[in-house]
């Protein structure tokens, strides 16, 4: 019987395209939390995933914050790393030649501490043909001279969103910070200076003290909140972002779990990313995955493209 | 490496707030050294929603059952509660699903032996010791190990170290077991009968300042095993780096604890840093 129902039972289609970029399936890793692919390889098949994403890389090597730079709240977690990495160089020489082996679509995500930084690591990305698209953060809250300028402010996001399209030959995915009045506003500015696409949303300013020393629990005193407890916020933003622009979103928040996933793929994300579950448990993409695929039997659904932007108004 | 979906064997209370945790890990034994850890997920629930890190106390394996099924390999951990994860933890039982990580970063390194080993454990950082003392012993040294608590609730598993022939000397503050102080006094004492000792510490920050500070004083080699916050557990978060010895603003050096340690020989941290962020005072 299990024998008729299995050639009965079509898998449906999950590939999607993004920005030119074809993936097998809308579910990969959120920067900064799966190292540079290597760390899960234990875990997953990386070659079943739809893309690996890169810790943000900077022209140089950055250092980080001090410590401690993580602390857990309710369900979630503040996380002030201030974009720690090992800087564009090593990254090509160390990080690379297992990437390069890879089936499987590898985003740059990276960073510039002034806009003319910003111009030259898009330029230095060029001379990698393995990697299939650049993913800029303008959002990331941690780092006091860094992201936040640019991605809160519509002018600033536009400049170096221009400026890295005019170097950067490959598709250029833009990442938005939550941490603004109106993500509409930056999203439609990033959008007119060029941007193929956009990946939504990076973690949101926070803090937490510790009642018996005083203290904030991390050094940076605020952190980057991520994990479960963003998610309602991400889904609104996504959808509002969705409802904007016309250049394909990724979803981006407080994904652990197949209806998370979901969820965002109704509201029109066309990817998502997957972040601080990876933390959870390392294998944690896959059952994603697998998990869509079979709502989508369940639901009789051929062809993921059936569910995305399928949000019932 | 390897992410273990599996079930508890047994987990039991073996001193006032201190609990041993038996738990099913094929093929785990295998690859594990003294020192590493595992990343302890509570799989039913949601908070808290990090895992946990534990050191590794021992492995092994139960003996064959009669069913013919082969010796069922597990880890054991230790763990003292002290908050919403290990306080779930605690409330688990025999059969009930959990999911382990590991083994996890480097541990000790222990080569062969010319000399004595003296092992300092402070409290729950007894735990990755059990495992070292085992190697040493193995390894022919002559391995003596100094247990320091609060009180005598802090000292387990005497009997379990003394029986793999390790001298044991137990110190707590109020004096409820062994001798009344801190265990570096023990440390000092012993330093003066076996100069050519070689140390290795695992407990609170303010333990491991004092250890190293008797270590450079004595000119003792010094491994120490260290605890910070952890998110993956596996060098993809950051989160849990600390500062090496040399760091500079301009060039700086920061060592993920999870990938690098959490098992350091001394003299490649920035003891400073460490203190200031753990906020016990100067080092020197
Ligand atoms: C490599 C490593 C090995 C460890 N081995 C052991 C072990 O063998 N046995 C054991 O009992 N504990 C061990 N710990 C500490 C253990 O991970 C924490 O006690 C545990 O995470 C606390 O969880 P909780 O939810 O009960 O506490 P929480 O509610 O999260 O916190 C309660 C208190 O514990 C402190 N704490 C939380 N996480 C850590 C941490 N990672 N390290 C130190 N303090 C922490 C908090 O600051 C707080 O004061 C180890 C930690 C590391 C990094
Ligand atoms: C430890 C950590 C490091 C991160 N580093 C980066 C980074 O380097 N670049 C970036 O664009 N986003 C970074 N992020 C943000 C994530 O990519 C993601 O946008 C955010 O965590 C929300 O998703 P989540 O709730 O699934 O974690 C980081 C997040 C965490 C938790
Ligand atoms: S805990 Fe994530 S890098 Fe060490």
């Amino acid at each position: 019987m299990s024998e008729t129902t299995r050639t009965t039972v079509k898998k449906p289609s999950m590939a999607v395209e993004i920005a030119g970029i074809k993936l097998r399936n809308p579910v990969m890793p959120a920067s900064g939390t799966f190292g540079y692919g290597e760390e899960y390889a234990p875990f997953l098949d990386l070659e079943k995933i739809g893309a690996i994403v890169t810790k943000g890389l900077s022209l140089k090597p950055k250092a980080g914050n001090p410590t401690p730079r993580i602390a857990e709240t309710i369900s979630g977690m503040l996380n002030a790393i201030g974009l720690q990495n090992v800087g564009i160089e090593a990254f090509i020489q160390h990080k690379m030649p297992f990437l390069r082996t890879l089936n499987t679509p590898v985003i740059a995500n990276f960073f510039g501490n002034s806009l003319e930084e910003y111009g030259e690591v898009a330029k230095r990305l060029n001379d990698i043909p393995e990697i299939a698209a650049g993913e800029l953060n303008i959002s990331c809250p941690n780092v006091k001279q860094g992201g936040i300028v640019f991605g809160t402010d519509p002018k600033a996001a536009s400049e170096v969103v221009a400026l890295v399209r005019k170097h950067l030959q490959k598709p250029l995915i833009v990442k938005l910070t939550p941490n603004v009045t109106d993500i509409t506003v930056v999203a439609r500015a990033v959008e007119e200076a060029g941007a193929d696409a956009i990946s939504c949303i990076n973690t949101i300013t926070g803090m937490s003290v510790d009642i018996h020393t005083r203290k904030p629990r991390i050094a940076n005193r605020t952190g980057g909140l991520s994990g479960p407890a963003i998610r309602p916020i991400a889904v609104r933003m996504v959808h509002q972002v969705v409802q904007t622009v016309s250049v394909p979103v990724i979803g981006i928040g407080g994904i652990s779990r197949p209806m998370d996933a979901l969820e965002f793929l109704i509201v029109g994300a066309k990817a998502v990313q997957v972040g601080t579950a990876n933390f959870v448990d390392p294998s944690v993409i896959q059952t994603i995955i697998d998990g869509i695929e079979e709502f989508c039997i369940d639901e009789g659904i051929k062809d993921i493209h059936e569910l995305i932007g399928s949000l019932r108004l | 490496m390897k992410n273990y979906r599996t079930k508890i064997i047994s987990n039991q209370e073996i001193s006032p707030g201190y609990y041993r945790m038996r738990i099913l890990a094929p093929g785990f034994s295998e690859t594990a050294h003294s020192g590493q850890f595992v990343m302890f997920r509570v799989q039913r629930s949601l908070p808290p929603l990090l895992r946990r890190p534990f050191g590794i106390f021992r492995t092994g394996s139960l003996p064959a059952d009669c069913d013919g099924l082969p010796p069922k390999e597990f880890v054991e951990i230790v763990y003292k509660v002290v908050g919403r994860g290990t306080t779930i933890m605690a409330e688990l039982h025999e059969g009930d699903k959990v999911e382990l990580l590991g083994p996890l970063g480097n541990g000790f390194d222990a080569p062969s032996c010319d000399g004595e080993r003296i092992l300092v454990g402070g409290g729950i950082g007894l735990v990755p010791l059990y495992m070292l003392a085992g190697e040493l012993i193995e390894k022919g040294c002559n391995v003596r190990l100094l247990m320091g608590g609060r009180t005598r609730d802090d000292i387990f598993a005497v009997t379990e170290f003394e029986r793999l022939g390790v001298e044991t000397y137990v110190s707590t503050d109020d004096g409820s077991l062994g001798e009344e102080g801190v265990v570096t006094k023990v440390l000092e004492r012993k330093l003066q009968k076996f100069p050519k000792a070689e140390v290795f510490a695992c407990g609170p920050m303010p333990m491991l300042c004092a250890v190293r500070d008797i270590c450079v004083a004595n000119k003792t080699p010094l491994q120490v095993s260290l605890e910070e916050s952890m998110a993956c557990g596996v060098g993809a978060c950051l989160g849990c780096v600390v500062k090496g010895a040399g760091h500079t603003e301009e060039r700086p050096s920061y060592l993920c604890t999870c990938k690098v340690g959490p098992v350091f020989k001394a003299q490649y941290l920035d003891w400073n840093a460490l203190a200031q962020s753990h906020g016990c005072g100067g080092c020197e």
